[in-house]
């Protein structure tokens, strides 16, 4: 049986004449933690908004549990967008809204659930995150943290089979962020949802990654694809190494 | 648990009343966000008109159940229990069950309907609402004085006025600002000109016009008028502006630099309305006899005759008395914008919200000072 749940053929992206990514095919499976790594300007948020249907591949598909994202319209295009839940960087919650109601929006307009009901999965998936009591709180009004989780429970309000996050973990601390991804391990064991999550928080990606590919700028490709500490210790490609060591050079010497 | 799409048959629902007062509900299918609607009612309905001492239900029949679904049992269970019956949950799979109890059904307990707002008794609301009205007053009074005393500290140290900001923003508020002062104020001086030689026709007082127009353009209508755009245009800017600056932490920014945001970004805009809305008005005001003279001509006077009657009935008073207004409205248009923009709260309606105001408050206080001038100006009797 094939368990791709996401297929990237031959896929370049470009801004005009400019290519960020240039021809990389991989695949996820379902219920997999997938990971895109990379320095800074390699392409990885680029990737991901391709990803989620916000841009055309100058080149090459992206499939979606079978169908084409990018060529995907109307009706079809929201089929697939049901089935996947993206968390952004920012969070991106609508200020105007409160917590709960940024969670409600997704239910109140893909289903026919009555109010309650819609209130309910929402406080139901605010609990998930550990935001109980936050749900009539105005966005501004949350952490930095608080705010990656309510934007995960926002994602997460249709059950979608994918849940894309950019940069989870950035600019939350090392408490906030360890408790993030030990979320997101549970939320992926216990909802059975596949994680595709671009980050560069090593201490994230040991935690959370089944699997990452590495992204590098130079070659606009894929360098390498992996288990992380396999990765770590067994990867001969330079850039691989710096990449992993730096980092972990900087941890022991802090 | 493998996932279904989303267009997966709906679930059946199947209601057995047995003889110890007991509903059992028989759940088969997926149950999710898209196809659990239909069952929840039926659920709910069968459970109110029952009212049963237990309720079971039986999910053996139940392929797929994500957190949606778990929704739906949850809410029957919190509503059986709650109505002090008791709650029987069978069958389910591991799986779902291990997603079931994820979940404390005590943390989605309905809240009891008495009680659920704080009640706050007259007394109380009219306490707060004098509270908040004198900590507007306080913050009014405090930022008029922080203005009054940096716009006193660039006039002594002319040095110290950042004015490149002066000159950038004279051009946005004056220099842009000429074509719509030069509209507004050309038609309504066509208007208040044809709206009065009308009735005065009847007197043959067509040539009064002339009058009226230029004592009322001179005193009022034209700093007035062009008060009121100006406002619109640049008051609810510089809130704009000052507003995106706070969301940004750019305000706070200064802060830390140890900059004090009056005399760095509000002071250049308050010389630069300072300096503008005379020569705007002055430009208002011509444009607004120049539409009453549009009127004269259609009534058959010639131009001679309107400046002719245009400078028996204007005097430097009423044009003065007309301009020394303006100083104070533009006080007005540059502080309570920028104000306006440095109160903005976070969020992204607080930047619209701060112009709003700047708006709304400007023109206000633009009106309640042209009375106060009123009543002055008739005292003296200019």
């Amino acid at each position: 049986m094939d368990d791709k749940i996401i297929n990237v053929k031959e896929f370049t992206a470009a801004y005009g004449d400019n290519i960020i990514i240039d021809n990389i095919s991989f695949d996820v499976q379902k219920g997999e933690k997938f990971v895109i790594l990379g320095g800074s300007g390699c392409g990885k948020t680029t990737l991901l908004k391709h990803m989620i249907g916000l841009y055309r591949p100058a080149h090459g598909s992206i499939l979606i549990e079978g169908d084409d994202i990018a060529k995907a319209e109307g009706l079809e295009r929201i089929g697939i967008l049901k089935n996947i839940g993206v968390a952004y960087q920012s969070g991106a919650l609508f200020g105007s809204m409160t917590v709960l109601e940024n969670v409600m929006l997704p239910l109140e307009q893909y289903t026919n659930l009555k109010k309650d009901s819609i209130d309910l999965i929402a406080r139901m998936k605010l609990n998930l995150v550990g935001l109980t009591g936050s749900e009539e709180k105005s966005p501004s009004e949350l952490s930095g943290g608080m705010i990656k989780r309510a934007a995960l429970a926002r994602a997460m309000a249709l059950d979608p089979d994918i849940l894309f996050l950019d940069e989870p973990s950035a600019g939350l601390d090392p408490i906030t962020s360890a408790e993030l991804d030990q979320l997101i391990n549970q939320l992926a064991k216990s909802l059975g949802v596949t994680f595709v999550i671009v980050t560069h928080e090593l201490n994230s990606i040991y935690n959370i990654a089944d699997r990452v590919i590495m992204l590098d700028k130079s070659t606009k490709g894929i360098i390498a694809s992996g288990d992380p500490a396999y990765l770590r210790d067994n990867s001969g490609i330079p850039i691989v190494q710096k990449f992993f060591k730096r980092q972990t050079d900087e941890q022991l010497g802090s | 648990m493998t996932k279904p799409h989303s267009t997966t048959s709906p679930p059946s629902l199947e209601t057995v009343t047995e003889d110890n007062n007991t509903l059992r509900l028989k759940i088969k299918g997926t149950l999710n966000a898209y196809t659990t609607a239909k069952i929840w009612n039926d659920s709910l309905t069968a459970l109110k008109t029952t009212k049963p001492g237990q309720l079971v239900i039986d999910g053996s029949g139940i392929d797929y159940c994500d957190a949606s679904g778990i929704a739906f049992i949850t809410n029957l269970q919190v509503r059986q229990e709650q109505s002090g019956g008791s709650f029987k949950l069978e069958g389910l799979s591991d799986e779902i069950n291990k997603l079931y109890k994820l979940f404390d059904p005590k943390d989605f307990e309905e809240p009891s309907k008495s009680g659920s707002k704080s009640s706050e008794n007259k007394i109380e609301t009219a306490g707060r609402f004098g509270y908040q009205a004198w900590e507007e007053i306080k913050v009014n009074i405090i930022f008029t004085g922080r203005v009054t005393v940096a716009l006193i500290n660039a006039l002594l140290r002319p040095d110290k006025i950042r004015w490149k900001d002066v000159f950038i923003t004279c051009e946005k508020f004056g220099a842009n600002a000429l074509f719509i002062i030069a509209l507004v104020n050309f038609l309504v001086g066509l208007v208040i000109a044809f709206q009065s030689a009308v009735p005065m026709k009847q007197y043959g007082a067509q040539i009064f016009v002339a009058d009226l127009l230029v004592i009322a353009y001179f005193k009022e209508l034209g700093p007035l008028m062009t008060a009121f755009v100006v406002n619109g245009r640049s008051g609810s800017a510089f809130a704009a502006e000052l507003g995106t600056m706070k969301v940004n932490e750019e305000l706070d920014a200064l802060d830390t630099m140890g900059l004090d945001p009056v005399p760095f970004l509000v002071v250049p805009k308050v010389i630069a309305s300072l300096l503008m809305l005379p020569l705007l008005t002055v430009f208002g005001n011509l444009f607004g006899l120049l539409g009453g003279l549009v009127v004269m001509f259609s009534l058959g006077f010639t131009l001679e005759t309107y400046l002719n009657q245009l400078t028996i009935a204007a005097t430097y008073g009423m044009l003065l008395s007309g301009l020394f207004k303006t100083l104070f409205f533009a006080v007005i248009i540059a502080g309570v914008g920028c104000l306006a923009g440095m109160r903005a709260a976070r969020g992204p309606s607080a930047v619209g919200d701060a112009a709003t105001r700047a708006v709304v408050v400007g023109i206000v206080l633009m009106i309640v000072v042209d009375g106060i001038f009123g009543v002055i100006y008739y005292i003296l009797g200019i």
